[in-house]
């Protein structure tokens, strides 16, 4: 766009600065890499500076094979719609999802078999255990948002995506901080925050492309041709500030050495414990909450041909969940050392939440009002609605393990974790799928390779998500009915011990549903291959025209 | 909005009036039930700020109507608890080892306080059943290194075994091979004599007489002219086929090449005196109690 309309050719200011810039990181991070104090940090420090050289490279070469002019914002009136970083995004989305669901697999049925842990450092629990929440939260479903929000915010301001490498900067970054991330947990480099893990440089590192990628969103969405914001781009603003914030406000810490990967964190103690998990919990209210409902708004409505249910719910229940999610975080600091009247806070807001959430859910749920039927022949449309209802389920569980007398039971069992996960693999997991089984055939311009493999999808992911949280739900109970029950002479019934080995059969209930969570999204990634490499041409025009470019 | 917007057939709303990318939204009012919810919560939630600490203040915070701290309830708690175990503890605490025995009541009160701090303390080294594991000694059977009296038992789990503590159990196995006292041969002679004492199988050459010579020249000041072990010391009773780290040739050559050393911890201290007691009681109770 601000390429030079001249025949002949010049580098962007873009282009140019952004070459520099990796260059002269390059050599910064060589000089890490030879000087480094520890050998995490002289690998992290070697990788980015391999992956510096190698995106200088690439900016080069997609200077000379492009034209002198750089793709047009409109081609004969309609938007040139940006969708290589889409691309890029979603196919990674897919991969970082195997690989989380993997690990997630492994560490569940090392829980149900220590051995598993095999005795090694790098593959032990304490450090598989972030690699798979990071790689499901952040690898799949961040990928999963970057790749979503880029397409709704250019196909519902019917613009390009504003910036000509900074959209490629954001997705290609983005996934760089996954692979220091990842690769540092296995070599024990941790901030040891949970959802915080990775360490100060790696924090840096995010907050350059988050940036980036907040400035690509709202530029977009400043140069949008309709008169009026879409509620999807509302909540996936309100994701990407928040989540900056949020990043921002719990990761101030001081490195021990500019040459090292351990750093301490400003303040300690309770103080520390609060910021974490305002962070801690905002990071399921604006990334897996707001995000995917950014996703919802736009994929339901979309894929059932109805419209929005209620724009006036959609407009108060947006700005009651930002407003309220934000307070929620000193729940999960009941009984303890934070003090009661911040656990009054927590909790309360917590109950008043119910509802604002709830609203996400009816907007979604009803405006299939008229499309029902649409749920018998397109699996894609029932995984969504499936999401949906998870999320009322966990939004209504949420706040009810919130209130202190429930929490006192659940707190610190396998409860939290069959919550966690039917919000995770029921919500996030099946409209993730329900969107890239959307977005893969518009975006590659191909017709879906197997509906019927998406059915099979559908049933054997719901069968692992139900064997999953029931499994943990009954661990989770029994464990907090061993640990808090007493003899009539006044003593613990249970020793901890005798509660862990109750808990086996349900770990291993708990591994078969993951497996089977596995297996249907093995099916999925063969049926997004098939669907862009042997798929059949789409018949139908609305994704054609906007092919070009990239 | 604009009044001439388009009515929506299936729900017979208006929509908005707006359109992205094919997407339009309807005029649909806020449902009743999900207002008056919401509503709902709000006012349950000022109720109970009202009547528990809530909001802070420039020093302090307001304490609410209750009064309530988590403190103070943790003290209630704990009070119920003692309250519960009543007097009963106290008079545990003063009876005597024999008086519990005696005593149905005290003797059920002590095994279960006794079995609850078994599962917490020693489990994770004899077994939460007490069976014990490879050079932890299983608390059921009625081979006792140390003792299965009462007072045996209780005053090895207050001092314990080369625990560093002045009171301790001290004798250990000495390493009769790294210290040059016997040579290798010699070693597997004499770990086949100590098989041959429990009636295991012995090597096909092995020489009894040998073996013998060497048991008594080296072992017998403290296993016993016959092998039957002396508590004093701690030595075990080689003749009754329990093995704390194992019969087999392999391991009693290691056991008389390196000796043994291993350590029970003193709890004294660390658990109170009528816990000890109570503990004392439940091992004794396991099975092999003397």
């Amino acid at each position: 766009m601000t390429g030079p309309s001249s025949v002949s050719k010049s580098m962007t200011m873009g282009e140019a600065g952004l070459a520099s810039a990796l260059a002269a990181f390059a050599f910064i991070s060589f000089l890490g890499a030879a000087m480094g104090h520890d050998a995490a940090f002289s690998f992290h420090a070697s990788l980015a500076c391999a992956a510096s050289l190698i995106a200088v490279i690439m900016i080069g070469n997609r200077y000379l094979d492009r034209p002198a002019e750089l793709p047009p914002a409109e081609i004969g009136g309609r938007p040139n719609y940006n969708l290589g970083p889409i691309k890029f995004a979603s196919a990674m989305a897919m991969f970082w999802g195997i690989a989380g669901f993997t690990v997630g697999l492994i560490i569940a049925l090392q829980l149900a078999w220590p051995a598993l842990n095999f005795d090694l450092p790098w593959t032990t629990f304490g450090r598989l255990r972030p690699l798979h929440t990071s790689a499901v939260i952040f690898a799949f479903g961040g990928n999963v948002l970057i790749a979503t929000s880029f397409y709704v915010v250019q196909k519902t301001c019917r613009t390009r995506l504003a910036g000509d490498l900074s959209p490629w900067f954001v997705v290609v970054g983005y996934n760089f901080f996954i692979l220091i991330a990842g690769t540092g947990y296995l070599l024990g480099v941790t901030q040891s925050k949970e959802y915080a893990e990775p360490e100060w440089y790696a924090d840096l590192w995010l907050t350059i492309v988050w940036v980036t990628y907040l400035l690509v969103f709202l530029m977009t969405l400043v140069k949008r041709k309709e008169p009026h914001i879409f509620v999807a781009n509302w909540f996936y603003l309100a994701f990407i500030i928040t989540i900056a914030v949020l990043h921002l406000g719990n990761n101030p810490a001081l490195p021990v050495s500019l040459l090292g990967s351990k750093s301490y964190i400003a303040w300690g103690g309770v103080q520390d414990a609060m910021f974490q998990w305002w962070y801690g919990h905002n990071a399921v209210g604006f990334f897996l909450t707001a995000g995917f409902l950014a996703i919802m708004y736009y994929f339901i409505p979309k894929r059932a041909e109805r419209p929005i249910y209620s724009y006036r719910l959609s407009i108060i229940h947006f700005w009651a969940l930002i407003f309220l999610y934000i307070w929620a975080g000193p729940h999960h600091l009941h009984y303890t050392a934070l003090p009661d009247w911040a656990q009054t806070l927590g909790m309360t807001f917590s109950i008043m939440l119910w509802m604002p959430s709830w609203g996400g859910m009816i907007n979604g749920l009803m405006t299939l009002s008229g499309a029902w039927d649409k749920l018998r022949t397109d699996p894609v449309l029932r995984m969504m609605v499936v999401s949906v209802a998870f999320y009322g389920m966990s939004t209504f569980e949420g706040p009810m393990m919130s209130i202190k007398v429930v929490n006192s039971l659940s707190h610190y069992t396998d409860w939290t974790i069959g919550h966690v996960h039917s919000g995770a693999l029921g919500w996030v997991g099946f409209v993730s799928f329900g969107a890239l089984y959307c977005l893969v055939p518009w975006l590659w311009n191909r017709q879906l390779y197997s509906v019927k493999l998406v059915n099979w999808h559908f049933w054997i992911s719901t069968i692992g998500i139900v064997l999953y949280i029931s499994a943990m739900w009954v661990s989770g109970i029994l464990q907090g009915l061993m640990w808090r029950a007493y003899t009539s002479l006044g003593f613990l019934e249970y020793s901890f011990i005798e509660s862990v080995e109750a808990m086996h059969p349900f770990y291993i209930i708990r591994a078969a549903g993951g497996a089977l969570f596995l297996v249907g999204a093995l099916i999925m990634a063969f049926n997004l291959w098939m669907t862009v490499n042997a798929g059949r041409a789409s018949e139908t025009e609305g994704a054609s025209a906007l092919q070009p470019a990239e | 909005m604009s009044e001439h917007n388009e009515i929506d057939r299936v729900s017979g709303r208006s929509t908005t009036g707006h359109e992205w990318d094919g997407i339009k939204e309807l005029n649909t009012p806020l449902p009743r039930w999900w207002v008056l919810t919401f509503y709902a919560t709000i006012i349950w939630a000022i109720g109970y700020w009202v009547v528990y600490p809530a909001w802070p203040l420039v020093s302090g915070y307001t304490t609410g109507l209750f009064h309530y701290s988590t403190r103070a309830s943790v003290a209630t708690d704990l009070a119920d608890l003692e309250k519960l175990r009543g007097e009963k503890m106290a008079v545990l605490g003063s009876a005597s080892l024999a008086d519990i025995e005696k005593d149905p009541a005290l003797l059920a009160l002590a095994r279960a306080r006794g079995k609850t701090v078994f599962a917490d303390n020693c489990a994770p080294c004899h077994g939460s059943g007490g069976a014990g594991a490879k050079g932890y000694p299983n608390l059921n059977d009625d081979d006792w290194l140390w003792g299965g009296s009462l007072d045996q038992i209780m005053q090895t789990i207050q001092f314990g075994a080369r625990s560093g503590h002045a009171k301790a159990h001290e004798g250990q196995m000495l390493a009769f091979g790294r210290d040059g006292v016997l040579k290798k041969d010699e070693i597997v002679t004499v770990a086949n004599y100590v098989r041959s004492l429990s009636g295991l199988s012995t090597a096909p050459k092995f020489d009894t007489a040998a073996g013998k010579k060497i048991f008594a020249e080296n072992c017998t000041s403290c296993h016993g002219d016959n092998g039957k072990g002396n508590q004093e010391l701690g030595a075990p009773n080689l003749t009754d086929r329990i093995w704390l780290y194992g019969s087999d040739e392999e391991t009693l050559i290691e056991t008389i090449t390196n000796g043994r050393a291993g350590v029970m911890p003193a709890w004294v201290g660390r658990l109170d005196p009528v816990t000890v007691k109570a503990l004392a009681v439940y091992v004794h109770s396991l099975g092999g109690g003397k």
